[in-house]
């Protein structure tokens, strides 16, 4: 193409695309979706449905796969008050760091709408007296199981990570023997990122731990049971968990456990409806619980819970507070239900049929859901992502070297003492 | 000799060179002064993206609370020992291969090709590719270790301190031995054939031919590559980010300023840490140049 034509070509472009919203009067409003898979899928397929019900243009943009960068990307764009993003998913910790830059969503909501949502998560969306995030699903950490194998070994649903410890040694030892190798116990996220933390405030506050720092902002994490809680997981790596686990991901360990290779795993309610995929090595042979709890503890999950939040700098404030609506609606959030076993935030969902047909663990799994704890976002505040990568890079060397772990609290500790006195909260 | 046969007026003369210049000044003061400029200020500053506050001038403290870092120390001692053993490996790798390439044997142009694919490869995708291959449970790798019954079970190469350091050098070792392959060779193409017609003619055998012709009248070249390639290894960033994330265990101080400018968003101290990478690549570059009495520039 000459130069000339590709003049006369972006003038023709820049005239059509100026005159496009005077013809059609409609209004385009970007919204940041997951990067891949049915998450992209099903966010997709929502947004597109309301633009068609509405007459509006939805624009997505995926987000980075990882998402211990969306914040950063987040706050990049939001700080230079850009209007190329409307409407946004967050993650329940960075409701917190990016508060100044949401829109108060109550006053956009039709009266009564926030009162069908469950008040927890409410609160969690609701930053001094703002509710700026709206709870769009519920997860929470949980324990797959192979109910096959535990049938096979007479064995029961581990009650304490104790029990599990050694369900999970005497299966995989029984299924090695007859010729399965590849055969683990227990997969988990062990990678020196924000799901160790997750996985790592379950262990600690199933064990009467703590959840590393309490609301007043002390430190709690140097104790002698979140030690033995440490020793106990660093000793599961090489023999009940393979030692790849320190570098697994949510996907990595999925991708162990469908492939029929292990007989426990924690990960998120997501992993449901992939492991009854058709494609599925492990199709009806899963069982869910709440993840075991330690000596004096409870069952445990920490808090997952996904929002839709829409940026203060919007051109379109009305339209993407619609769009947020629709897609925290009942019908939407029975459609995701179903089709990718997201947990609905509205907590009549919870008593329909068809939903605890396709997601039977809600009622399985209850008290995971009942006992939710959180970590220390909203003390921490802007400080939480330090807070948080001195929480993975300590113990994750603790599970690297089992004879560390209870320097690596220790370390934690003092790590954390020096956050506090640094970000004086 | 024509300008001084013109009648020019002399300012002409003067600021002809200059405006010639302009151009190429202008983009280098935006694109590499300015933000060099713009990041030594702040790195005087307390400024954070995220508390809306104006930057506070407050001297040297990031630099001294950089100083006590452990963290810091930490990606310092990693990139000094990736950037040691790579380099140290990709030029051995590399001599050794581009004396193979430069001998007269059967196919070297299209062995030549091949050895070029993997330095073709961006950084990013070769480290996923390599992190599936270097996979605990179905990595090819482990596949491959076991079925010749060097190992029972599959390593966890990226999730240990010591294998993932090990598998990121390997990469990289890899990836950009090619590089040096392909400088190595320009380099052993201008050695004169005669010289070694001479030492033949003389009786010397092949590793004095080496160690007394090839070596001495490579290594300008030499130099110029490894110089290359030690300053890319000082900033190594891919490999380590996509194969290992941000552990400590294997995070270089660019993984480190980008953690503080971007994950924390505390532009003072990620500017205090980006000046510091600076400061060091300038002074590898410095000390090297000084050592090995390369000249870029002839004089």
């Amino acid at each position: 193409m000459s130069i000339r034509k590709v003049f006369a070509f972006s003038v023709a472009a820049l005239g059509l695309s100026a005159a496009y919203p005077a013809v059609s009067q409609a209004e385009t409003i970007n919204i940041f979706c997951s990067s891949s898979g049915i998450e992209l899928q099903l966010c997709k397929e929502g947004s597109e449905a309301w633009g068609k019900e509405t007459g509006n243009e939805v624009k997505i943009t995926t987000m980075p796969a990882n998402w211990d960068d969306v914040l950063s990307l987040y706050q990049q764009l939001l700080s230079a008050q850009s209007t190329d993003v409307d409407v946004m998913i967050l993650d329940g910790v960075w409701v917190g760091p990016l508060k100044s830059h949401l829109l108060d969503l109550a006053e956009a909501m039709p009266a009564g709408t926030v009162d069908k949502y469950f008040p927890s998560a409410v609160a969690a969306g609701t930053v001094g007296g703002k509710f700026v995030a709206m709870p769009w699903y519920m997860d929470t950490g949980l324990l797959f199981y192979r109910k096959d194998l535990l049938d096979k070994y007479g064995a029961k649903v581990p009650e304490t990570w104790a029990d599990l410890t050694t369900t999970a040694q005497l299966v995989q030892d029984g299924e090695r023997k007859a010729g399965n190798d590849k055969m683990w116990g227990y997969v988990w996220q062990g990678r020196a990122y924000e799901g160790l933390v997750c996985n790592a405030t379950e262990w600690f506050a199933s064990s009467d731990a703590g959840t590393f720092i309490d609301a007043e902002g002390k430190i709690t994490i140097a104790s002698p049971q979140a030690k033995e809680m440490l020793k106990t997981a660093a000793g599961w790596v090489g023999t009940i968990s393979p030692e790849g686990v320190l570098n697994y991901d949510e996907e990595g360990s999925r991708g162990v456990f469908q492939n029929g290779d292990a007989v426990f795993m924690r990960n998120w309610a997501y992993a449901w409806s992939l492991a009854n995929g058709a494609d599925s090595a492990i199709k009806d042979k899963v069982g869910v619980a709440p993840l075991p709890k330690g000596v004096n503890g409870q069952h445990v999950g920490i808090d997952g819970a996904a929002y839709l939040g829409v940026s203060k700098y919007s051109a379109h404030p009305k339209e993407a507070a619609a769009l947020v609506a629709y897609l925290a609606g009942e019908k939407e959030e029975k459609r995701r239900a179903l089709a990718g076993s997201y947990i609905p935030s509205i907590s009549s969902l919870f008593s329909d049929a068809d939903i605890l047909k396709a997601i039977p663990f809600l009622t399985s799994a209850k008290a995971a859901f009942e006992n939710v704890v959180t970590r220390p976002t909203s003390i921490t505040g802007s400080d939480y992502p330090r807070v948080s990568t001195e929480i993975s890079n300590n113990l994750h060397s603790g599970l690297s070297d089992p004879s560390a772990t209870d320097a690596a609290i220790d370390d934690l500790a003092s790590k954390l003492d020096g956050l506090k006195s640094r970000g004086g909260w | 000799m024509m300008a001084e046969t013109a009648p020019q007026s002399s300012w002409v003369k003067r600021i002809e060179p200059w405006l010639l210049l302009a151009p190429m000044l202008i983009v280098l003061a935006t694109v590499t002064a300015w933000p060099l400029a713009r990041t030594a200020y702040l790195s005087f500053m307390h400024a954070s993206l995220d508390d809306g506050d104006l930057p506070r001038f407050i001297g040297f403290g990031n630099y001294l609370a950089l100083m006590k870092d452990g963290d810091w120390w930490h990606a310092v001692r990693n990139t000094a020992f990736f950037a040691v053993i790579s380099v140290t490996l990709e030029t051995l790798a590399g001599v050794a291969i581009a004396l193979l390439i430069d001998s007269q044997i059967k196919g070297r142009g299209a062995l030549r090709a091949v050895m070029l694919i993997p330095w073709a490869i961006p950084t990013v995708v070769s480290a996923q590719m390599w992190q599936w291959m270097l996979h605990d449970q179905y990595g090819v790798v482990n596949a491959l270790l076991i079925k010749l019954g060097f190992i029972s079970h599959g390593i966890a190469w990226t999730a240990g301190a010591g294998t993932a350091m090990a598998a990121i050098i390997a990469v990289d070792v890899w990836q950009t031995t090619p590089f040096m392959v392909l400088l190595i060779l320009a380099g052993l193409q201008i050695i004169p054939r005669d010289l070694y017609e001479a030492a033949k003619v003389d009786g010397a055998p092949g590793w004095a031919q080496f160690f007394y012709i090839t070596l001495p009248l490579l290594w300008p070249t030499l130099a110029v590559a490894i110089l290359f390639r030690l300053l890319d290894a000082v900033r190594m960033f891919d490999l380590a980010y996509v194969l290992s994330s941000k552990s400590r265990e294997t995070a270089t101080i660019s993984i480190y300023a980008r953690q503080q400018l971007v994950d924390f968003q505390d532009v003072g101290y990620g500017s205090a840490v980006a000046m510091l990478v600076f400061l060091m690549i300038s002074l590898v570059a410095a000390v090297y140049i000084q050592v090995t009495k390369i000249r870029l520039i002839s004089e």
